[in-house]
């Protein structure tokens, strides 16, 4: 969960008051060119970019590391499994059924460098946007339907009720005499029907909110206005075209020394 | 469609033979329904709980769909229109105001409405200022709307509603689910908001005496069809005072008297706290600070004190439900639970579900099964019951609790009355010697509150230990022993 509360960003921050489709952009840009990329090369320069323009984000790298750990963990997970399955070149470490060759190593790091220069900026964009300023922008400059864009939102507002919801299912079944013990087949049971009894009660609660929107005109079908423009400026514009810029850098030096390589075939 | 919202005028309302019949049930929730309202006549309906006020003001409100909700008869016409088809002229504030907020922040809450309406950009926030100073709201626009208060959260539901400047203004028992100092707030926003407005208004609220200033006439629905009643407010509490209270209504000068009875001494002490205290995860302070507090066979104790005191965090400490923070809460042999173990948050459920009984404030909270009836066998099969013996009790507490003709209904589809009655009777099923309860009689009817406090009464008379956790002066005046008032952050 710790993974979905937002790094509290300093709001203040320049780069939290650009346009969020912009932010979106630039991240989405950084991906396209990465995806296409098989070499260790061209993401590790695009990540060092991103680390040095880091802190011009608001972002703290260590509250960022203490945050995201779990992802950066499952993302080395990614790279292990495919230092296994990747073979050629010399052996490096035989491990009997699997071996460790220098082809397999060589496409776990650039794995791993891609994985991680692709969600950094993601998470960046998500740290530094507040999430109804992501949803007007979202609505106001890409056309999503307002329906899905606040409907969305206001459902995200019912996730720390979940969770007190789920604590306070549990000590009620406690109080009714149902826990688990220690047979793990109780436990697992329990657990299911726990996991249901919240379910439930967050359908009930999204039912409510449904109508609660609904009373206050959402379903109109007549034009929604705006309370909050999203209006894009110079320095959004900026940001999308530097994420151009620094992706084709990193792309044109990666040819430069030779090492550049697709990611699928070759 | 805009411009006519730019002018509020009051509505006048016409309801003309009118019924509704939830998808799915045999019986109409209402039925021949007449009730004309001139432009900015102040209403406060009536009716025994169950009776289709709700959904009364739900039609109104244009709220109710014939294609996929139910059936209807007759009309509902706001200005000579179908009430569905000028829904913007009607603005409905609901109990619950946790539901009714849609948005973090409280300005973009009640900008939200003005937005699905179409406001332009320009009008927006100055008519959000507007309406948020109408109602006393205390914070700026960017207070985030989960940390408010109950009574705060129900002005700012308020102020989403009046920003949108209907001329129909329809109140829900907006006070019904807020703590004494908060329904206090919202009814002087009320009366602030009425008196510089003239829209036409529709209330339900169980506690007249607190609204009576502010209507002009009272409507009384019958169940089965039709109004009982239909005139100024003294006239209809002077003629059917006595009935509506009986019915459940809270009528002043009809309060219901519950014979204080003469406690026996208390017995020994079952459960006890030593400088039991909590701290919730990222809070700065402790709710409760240390507290001490013993509890007694034959003793009833309530607990008061502030919003934020930690009053039902006490309830799950004496109920043996969460691990104290600091200090202790122990059991004595004379609890009957395993002999090894005083620190009750470490008993196994079984040995807990036999020996206290809890109610929670939120009844829905601790319903695990698919019937009443099932519901009612849970505590004694777990409490280690025989099946005869199990079924014996499921059906004495139908009958003592008055649930017998619900035993086969879902849990969930009840009454706010009778979900209370059930979530009682699943706490005392298994005869445990203490009983917590969290707001036992909170938005109850008259009828109901009566009930629970005789049956409170009655488990005290046979020797059990009850806690009450309360804002409720009059239950700590019908029934306390001894009172704990805990004090505010």
């Amino acid at each position: 969960m710790s993974v979905l509360a937002p790094l509290a960003p300093d709001t203040g921050a320049r780069f939290a008051r650009l346009n969020p489709v912009a932010k979106l952009t630039a991240a989405i840009v950084v991906l396209a060119g990465l995806v296409i990329t098989g070499d260790p090369v061209t993401p590790s320069l695009l990540l060092a970019i991103e680390l040095a323009v880091l802190p011009f984000t608001g972002v703290r790298a260590a509250t960022l590391l203490r945050r995201t750990w779990p992802l950066v963990l499952s993302v080395a997970g990614l790279a292990v499994t495919n230092m296994i399955v990747v073979n050629g070149g010399s052996v490096l470490l035989d491990l009997g059924p699997a071996d460790v060759t220098s082809r397999g190593l060589e496409s776990a790091i650039a794995v791993w460098l891609r994985l991680l220069a692709i969600t950094l900026p993601g998470i960046v964009v998500l740290a530094t946007t507040d999430p109804m300023d992501m949803a007007d922008a979202l609505v106001q400059r890409w056309h999503a339907p307002p329906r899905f864009a606040y409907g969305a939102l206001a459902a995200l507002r019912l996730l720390p009720l979940l969770a007190a919801d789920w604590q306070m299912i549990g000590r009620a079944r406690r109080a009714r005499g149902l826990d688990a013990g220690r047979s793990p087949v109780g436990r697992l049971r329990l657990f299911g029907s726990q996991v249901f009894a919240v379910l439930v009660a967050a359908i009930r609660r999204g039912v409510r909110l449904a109508a609660a929107m609904e009373a206050r005109g959402f379903d109109t079908s007549g034009e929604r206005s705006v309370a909050r423009p999203q209006p894009v400026r110079a320095a959004d514009r900026w940001l999308v075209a530097s994420s151009l810029a620094a992706v084709a850098l990193a792309t044109a030096v990666s040819v430069a020394l030779g090492s550049w390589a697709p990611a699928f075939g070759g | 469609m805009t411009n006519d919202l730019s002018e509020p005028r009051p509505v006048q309302v016409d309801v003309r033979g009118w019924g509704w019949r939830h998808a799915g049930r045999r019986a109409w929730a209402l039925r021949g329904v007449d009730l004309h309202l001139e432009p900015g006549e102040r209403v406060l309906l009536l009716g025994p709980s169950g009776v289709g006020k709700s959904t009364l003001l739900a039609a109104l409100a244009g709220l109710l769909d014939p294609s996929d909700a139910g059936e209807h008869e007759g009309t509902v016409l706001l200005d000579g229109q179908p009430a569905r088809s000028v829904r913007h002229r009607a603005g409905l504030v609901l109990q619950d105001p946790e539901a009714a907020l849609v948005m973090a922040r409280a300005g973009d809450d009640v900008a939200f409405g003005l937005e699905n309406r179409g406001v332009p950009t320009g009008q927006i926030w100055s008519r959000v200022d507007e309406a948020l100073r109408a109602v006393g709201f205390p914070h700026g626009r960017a207070a985030a709307t989960s940390a408010l208060s109950g009574g705060e959260q129900q002005r700012l539901a308020l102020a989403g509603i009046l920003a949108l400047r209907p001329g129909l203004l329809l109140l829900d028992e907006v006070t019904a689910n807020l703590d004494p100092a908060g329904a206090a707030l919202v009814r002087r926003a009320l009366a602030d908001v009425l008196a510089a407005s003239d829209a036409t208004l529709v209330m339900v609220e169980h506690r007249v005496a607190s609204v009576l200033d502010l209507v002009e006439r009272a409507v009384v629905l019958e169940p089965g069809g039709g109004l009982l009643a239909d005139g100024s407010p003294e006239s209809v509490f002077g003629r059917h005072g006595a009935a509506l209270a009986a019915r459940g209504v809270w009528v002043p000068g009809h309060e219901p008297v519950v014979r204080r009875r003469a406690p026996a001494a208390a017995g020994p002490v079952l459960v006890s706290a030593d400088a039991a205290s909590f701290r919730y995860p990222g809070a700065v302070r402790e709710t409760p600070a240390a507290t001490s507090v013993s509890v007694a066979r034959g003793e009833a104790l309530a607990v008061t004190g502030p919003n934020g005191a930690g009053k039902s965090t006490l309830a799950l400490l004496l109920a043996g439900l969460l691990r104290p923070g600091a200090g202790t809460v122990s059991a004595t042999a004379q609890l009957g639970g395993p002999r090894d173990e005083p620190r009750l948050w470490r008993w196994r459920g079984r040995d807990l579900v036999r020996t206290v009984g809890t109610v929670f404030q939120d009844p829905e909270h601790q319903f695990v099964t698919a019937t009443v009836r099932a519901e009612l066998a849970v505590g004694p099969r777990r409490a280690g019951g025989a099946a005869p013996a199990v079924a014996a009790r499921v059906e004495e507490l139908l009958e003592r609790l008055r649930l017998a003709p619900l035993a086969d209904a879902n849990p969930f589809t009840l009454s706010g009355g009778e979900k209370r009655r059930l979530s009682v009777a699943t706490a005392i099923a298994t005869a445990p010697r203490v009983l917590v309860t969290d707001e036992p009689t909170f938005g109850q009817d008259a009828r109901t509150w009566r009930e629970l406090v005789e049956l409170l009464a009655d488990l005290r008379d046979e020797g059990r230990a009850v806690v009450m956790v309360t804002h409720d002066d009059a239950l700590v005046a019908a029934l306390a022993d001894r009172e704990l008032v805990l004090a505010g952050p």
